[in-house]
Formats: C-alpha cells, sequence, structure tokens
C-alpha cells in the first residue's frame, strides 16, 4: 500500500518557508516600525506575489459615505442562521462547540446589530467547495456556513463543530492550522474586516504563512480564541470565547506629518 | 484598544459570502439601473477568478441608504450595499443606480472593498463617476494625486454602464486608501 502523495517538485520544504517567515519577522522587530497587520507583500504565502499592492496605501480623510456602513436587521438574517449543525437531516461529525464574543470599536462601544458572517471546514479539514481536493470526507450534516446579527451589547454567537487542519499547496506538506473565517461590518466603512479565528495552543502556528503575515506576536494573539468553561455546556458543547475589535477611523485624529491642513 | 488584524479571505469564501441577489442593488433593467462592474487583475494583467468586490454608495440624490435588506431583497428597498464575485476571467458586474454626491458640488463615487485569495488583507478604493469635471478636479483625493494615478479612479463610461477595473499590482496599479484616520478636522 502506498498512499503517500509524491511532493511536487517545485514545492519548498516547509523549512524554507519557516526560515523566511523567521527572517521576515526579525526585520521588522529590529527597525522597530509599527506597520500595516498584515503584511499585505509576504513571499512565505506564494499567492500574494502578483496580489499586493505595491505602493503604499494613500491616507484620505473618509467621506460621508465612508462614515457610515450598510445596515443589516432582523429581515436579513434568521436566527436559525447562527446554528452551524442543524442544516441537515442529523448531527454532524465532530466536536460540537460555541464561538462567542464581543464585537467593539478601538473605544470599547459595541457593534450593535450588525452583521456577523462565517464559513469553515468540517471536522475532518474539508470545505464544502468546488476547489477543495483534500481527499478527507464531507459530511452530509454540516455545510459550514453561518451568519448573525450582534445584540444590542455587541455579542455574537454561533454554534459549530470545530474545525479539522487542513493541507494546502502553498509549499510541501502545508497544513493550515484550525480556524473559522469571519466577515464583520462595523458602523463606518473603514471598519470592514474579513479575518479568521484560531483555537489556543495550535502547534501549526508556527509553520503558517498565513498567520505569520502578522508579524507582531502581540497581534497575532489577538486571532486566537479562549477556551470558555461559562460557554460550555453541561453535557452538549464546548465553549470558545473570541472578543473582536474593529479600527477604522471614527474619533481618530492623525499627526499632519508636517503639511499645512 | 488595539484593532483584530485581517486576513486573507481565503480561496473557499464561494458558500460563506456570496447569497442570492447580492449584486443585483436593484433588479436589472430596472428604471436607473446600471451595470456597475469590470476585472480585478493581478500584476501580470490576468484576472482573477477568486476576488469578491463589495460596494458602498448614496444613492442618485446624495442621500446614504440606512435601510436594512441587503440579504434578502425585496426588489424595492436600495440599500446601497452589493457583493459579487468575480468569474473566471476576473469580471465582476453589479446591477445598481448612480450614486449622487453626497455634498453639493462633490464628487460623487463607489466606496468599493476587495478581497482575493492571495491578497492579505481587504483594500478599500473609490470608484468616481467621469461626468462632472470640475467636481473630480475639486475632490480633495483626486488632487492629492499625481495626474497618472488619477485615471485609476475614475470609472469609464460606456454603452452599459460604468467600468471600473481593478489593478491590485503593475504600473498603473490602482490607488488604495488608508482611511484610518482624519487629518483635517
Ligand atoms: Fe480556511
Amino acid at each position: 500500500m502506498n498512499s503517500t502523495p509524491v511532493p511536487a517538485p517545485d514545492l519548498e520544504p516547509q523549512e524554507a518557508i519557516s526560515a523566511r517567515i523567521a527572517a521576515i519577522e526579525a526585520a521588522h522587530r529590529a527597525d522597530g516600525e509599527g506597520r500595516p497587520q498584515p503584511a499585505l507583500d509576504y513571499p512565505p504565502y506564494r499567492s500574494s506575489a502578483l496580489r499586493h499592492p505595491t505602493k503604499d496605501l494613500h491616507h484620505t480623510d473618509p467621506e460621508t459615505i465612508e462614515r457610515e456602513a450598510p445596515c443589516f436587521g432582523d429581515r436579513d438574517v434568521d436566527p436559525l442562521e447562527a446554528d452551524l449543525t442543524i442544516g441537515g437531516a442529523g448531527e454532524p461529525i465532530g466536536e460540537r462547540m460555541i464561538i462567542a464574543g464581543r464585537v467593539t470599536d478601538a473605544e470599547g462601544r459595541p457593534v450593535r446589530r450588525q452583521l456577523v458572517e462565517v464559513w469553515q471546514a468540517n471536522a475532518g479539514g474539508r470545505y464544502v467547495h468546488k476547489r477543495d481536493r483534500h481527499p478527507a470526507p464531507l459530511d452530509p450534516n454540516f455545510t459550514g456556513a453561518g451568519r448573525c446579527l450582534t445584540d444590542d451589547d455587541g455579542y455574537y454567537r454561533f454554534q459549530t463543530i470545530k474545525p479539522g487542519p487542513y493541507p494546502w499547496r502553498n509549499h510541501h506538506n502545508a497544513w493550515r492550522p484550525a480556524h473559522i473565517h469571519f466577515s464583520l461590518f462595523g458602523t463606518e466603512f473603514a471598519q470592514r474586516l474579513v479575518t479568521q479565528m484560531y483555537f489556543p495552543g495550535d502547534p501549526l502556528f508556527a509553520l503558517d504563512p498565513i498567520l505569520r503575515s502578522i508579524t507582531d506576536p502581540a497581534d497575532r494573539e489577538l486571532l486566537v480564541a479562549s477556551y470558555d468553561h461559562d460557554l460550555t455546556t453541561h453535557e452538549w458543547a464546548t465553549g470558545y470565547r473570541w472578543d473582536i475589535v474593529l479600527g477604522g477611523s471614527r474619533g481618530t485624529l492623525m499627526e499632519n506629518e508636517g503639511d499645512e491642513a | 484598544m488595539r484593532a483584530t488584524p485581517g486576513q486573507t479571505v481565503g480561496p473557499f469564501f464561494h458558500y460563506g459570502l456570496p447569497y442570492d441577489g447580492d449584486r443585483d442593488l436593484v433588479p436589472p433593467g430596472s428604471v436607473g439601473a446600471v451595470r456597475f462592474g469590470g476585472r480585478v487583475l493581478d500584476g501580470t494583467g490576468a484576472g482573477l477568478q477568486d476576488a469578491l468586490v463589495e460596494i458602498w454608495q448614496a444613492r442618485p440624490d446624495g442621500t446614504v441608504p440606512r435601510e436594512p435588506g441587503s440579504l434578502r431583497r425585496d426588489g424595492w428597498t436600495f440599500t446601497g450595499f452589493g457583493r459579487a464575485s468575480t468569474g473566471r476571467d476576473g469580471r465582476y458586474a453589479f446591477s445598481t443606480l448612480e450614486p449622487g454626491p453626497t455634498e453639493p458640488g462633490g464628487a460623487a463615487f463607489f466606496a468599493v472593498t476587495v478581497f482575493a485569495r492571495g491578497l492579505m488583507d481587504r483594500l478599500f478604493t473609490r470608484a468616481y463617476l467621469p461626468d462632472d469635471a470640475a467636481a473630480l478636479a475639486a475632490d480633495p483625493l483626486l488632487s492629492s494625486l499625481p495626474e497618472e494615478r488619477r485615471s485609476t479612479l475614475v470609472a469609464r463610461r460606456d454603452a452599459r454602464g460604468l467600468t471600473f477595473d481593478i489593478r491590485l499590482q503593475g504600473a498603473d496599479e490602482t490607488v488604495f486608501l488608508d482611511l484610518s484616520g482624519y487629518r483635517r478636522p
């Protein structure tokens, strides 16, 4: 029996990717400059090579439309969409879990009644997606997409199945740490956030070019949920807590950097 | 508080983010409907088949929509928000109304967000309507840009509506925006 895939010769080994990840992080630490997180130009994630802007983002003051954000409401989202475990005829396979937390702005004010969308792999690390060719089983009872609105205090809550790690073709033997994709809107356009939430203590963190594209370790920590026994429910589901802070411009008056404004 | 960092939308967003009616802010062919679209291109000029474009815009009279309903469109509420994933050739297209200027004499634009596999974080830009030369000339953003980069932010008008290509990289790279604070009090 030989079911081990033969490595494609053009794929770099993990050691080479890890060395580049470490070198970039060391360089960023040494120059001490604050920079956008994640880095847009990040060679260890191969697909970013032709897809990152080469010029700096151009600062401009947000105009009227950019000081607002789209509104969503009860007519947009069915409360059942917050439960990713009820889409099929039976129970999905895997560790049932709750993920919940609070969405605030940078001043700690809750982002109320706003849309949160999630999508994720199943317990075996497989997405219900035609481009996912990982030969792990699909689960007929799990599609892995959900939505909810935050409540009046900014809290969101989903019931789901803990996703598995999965391989990808960035380099040889590349594996993504288990994660849930999150999409959020704030109260202004520039608070739009699409990110990924990870689980505490995942041994794949150090090896993953996507997580490590955030080169400040303190910023990476912000993407890791914590186990929360108060969210765990008796004989039913484990609980994780993950709070989200939406940046954006509200109330932030920047230095004028020498020009006469 | 430190802002939660972004991450790439990845390759598997197609069953998480698109939804029925996502790109039709108004029904195609209805009164006032225009096509707003173009291609999302990489550094070699190739179209991205795994990008997602969102628009957020004022109504034709310049007012800002404050109504829900983007996810379950009823055919008559204009919410100002739309979402379109690109096709195999990198094309995206919305059916929408043309935004008006939000201030008298201002330049009208769509606020645009771009996501893609291989793009580490979302990018913001603007697609200005091309018609009001005086408003474009007076626009604070456009006038802060070198001449040759301004045109990357102005949609082209053609028979079907407005065309706006988004170039992530290269000689005519689109201007992407940092909207993280105010310099004018
Ligand atoms: Fe993923």
